[in-house]
C-alpha cells in the first residue's frame, strides 16, 4: 500500500477516535445542569432524525422505491416491530418497487 | 459474562444494519481503483460511515493531510457530543483503559441504542455491544471488496435503505409514546431538510449541517420540555 494512502487512513482514524474518546475518558464529573441533561436526553432522537431526513429519499438511487421503503418502515416501526424486522421490510419493499 | 452476552445481543441488529452500508463502502473503494484491502483496513480503524466516504473521496482527490484532518474532525464533531452524553451513563467505576476501549465503538447507532437502555452501562455490556457492530462493519467491507459486483445493482440499491429503516425503528416508537420526543424529531428533520435543499447552506459540510440540525431539535426540546433528573440516571 502506498505511503500517502496509509498516512491518510491513519489521519482519518485519529480524527475519528479523538472526538469519541476525549469526553468519555476525561470527563468524569456528573452534569447537574438541568438544561444540559435535557439536551443530552434529546440528542439521540435529534441525531437520528437529522440523519434520516431527507437522506432516506436518496438511499436507493430511486426516489419512488425509497419513498415506499420509508413509508413501510414508518408503519412497522409504529407497530413496534423491532430494528431488524423494520430494516428488512424496508429493504424488501423498496426492492420490489424498484423492479416495477 | 451475562452483561457481555446481553451487550452482544443488543449489538446484533446494529451489525446487521451496518453490513449493507459497509458492503457498499467496500464496493465503492475497489471500484474507484484504490488497492484491495484498503477499504477493510479503513473500516476496521475508523468505524464510521460518512467520515469514511468523505475520506476516500479526499484521497482520490489527492488532498493534503491537513484537509483530510479538518474535514474528518468537522464530520466527527458530533461524536464529541455523544461521548459527553455517554460519560453520564456509563458505570462511573470504569477505569481509563476501559474508557479508551469503549469510546472506540461510539457511533450514531451504538450511541442511540446505548442511550435508551435502562440503568448504567457496565464495561462488559459495552464491550459486547461494540464488538458485534465492529465485526459487522468490518466484515461487510471485506465481503464487499471481495464480492464486488457479485450482487445485482438493484439489490445493492435496496440495501441502502436498511440503515435508515433501523433509525426509524428507534425514533418512531419513541415519538409515538412521547410528545416532546415527537416534536424534537420533527424540528431536527425540518432543519435537516432546510439545510439540505436551501442553496445558501451548501457552503457547510454535511457534518456541520448534521450538528446544527441536531442541536436545533435538542435545544428546542431542552427549553420547551426540560426532563426530570431520573431520566438520565
Amino acid at each position: 500500500m502506498n505511503m500517502y494512502l496509509f498516512v491518510c487512513v491513519l489521519v482519518m482514524a485519529i480524527c475519528t477516535y479523538l472526538p469519541r474518546m476525549l469526553p468519555l475518558t476525561f470527563f468524569r464529573k456528573e452534569i447537574t445542569s438541568p438544561f444540559i441533561q435535557s439536551l443530552l436526553f434529546y440528542v439521540p432522537y435529534a441525531v437520528l432524525s437529522a440523519l434520516t431526513f431527507p437522506s432516506i429519499l436518496y438511499a436507493t438511487n430511486n426516489i419512488y422505491s425509497a419513498i415506499v421503503g420509508c413509508i413501510v418502515a414508518i408503519y412497522f416501526a409504529y407497530k413496534d416491530k423491532g430494528l431488524v424486522f423494520v430494516a428488512i421490510v424496508a429493504m424488501l419493499s423498496s426492492y420490489v418497487v424498484s423492479l416495477l | 459474562m451475562d452483561d457481555f452476552i446481553k451487550g452482544c445481543r443488543k449489538g446484533i441488529p446494529i451489525a446487521l444494519g451496518y453490513f449493507p452500508v459497509s458492503f457498499s463502502f467496500g464496493v465503492l473503494v475497489v471500484s474507484s481503483g484504490l488497492p484491495l484491502g484498503l477499504a477493510t483496513f479503513i473500516s476496521l480503524t475508523n468505524l464510521t460511515s460518512s467520515g469514511q466516504f468523505a475520506g476516500v473521496s479526499l484521497m482520490l482527490a489527492q488532498a493534503s493531510y491537513f484537509e483530510v484532518a479538518m474535514t474528518l474532525l468537522l464530520i466527527n464533531a458530533r461524536y464529541f457530543l455523544m461521548s459527553l452524553s455517554l460519560s453520564q451513563k456509563i458505570d462511573k467505576s470504569m477505569n481509563t483503559l476501559q474508557r479508551l476501549i469503549v469510546s472506540f465503538g461510539i457511533t450514531d447507532e451504538t450511541f442511540s441504542v446505548a442511550s435508551i437502555q435502562d440503568g448504567v452501562l457496565s464495561f462488559p455490556f459495552m464491550l459486547g455491544f461494540i464488538l458485534v457492530p465492529i465485526i459487522g462493519w468490518t466484515s461487510g467491507t471485506l465481503v464487499g471488496e471481495t464480492l464486488m459486483n457479485f450482487l445485482p445493482t438493484s439489490i445493492q440499491n435496496a440495501m441502502g435503505i436498511a440503515l435508515y429503516g433501523m433509525f426509524l425503528a428507534i425514533i418512531v416508537p419513541a415519538s409515538a409514546k412521547s410528545k416532546p420526543i415527537l416534536e424534537v424529531v420533527l424540528v431536527s428533520a425540518t432543519m435537516a431538510i432546510v439545510f439540505y435543499y436551501i442553496p445558501l447552506f451548501s457552503v457547510f459540510s454535511s457534518g456541520l449541517k448534521l450538528i446544527m440540525a441536531t442541536l436545533f431539535g435538542a435545544v428546542y426540546g431542552a427549553l420547551r420540555y426540560p426532563v426530570k433528573e431520573e431520566i438520565t440516571s
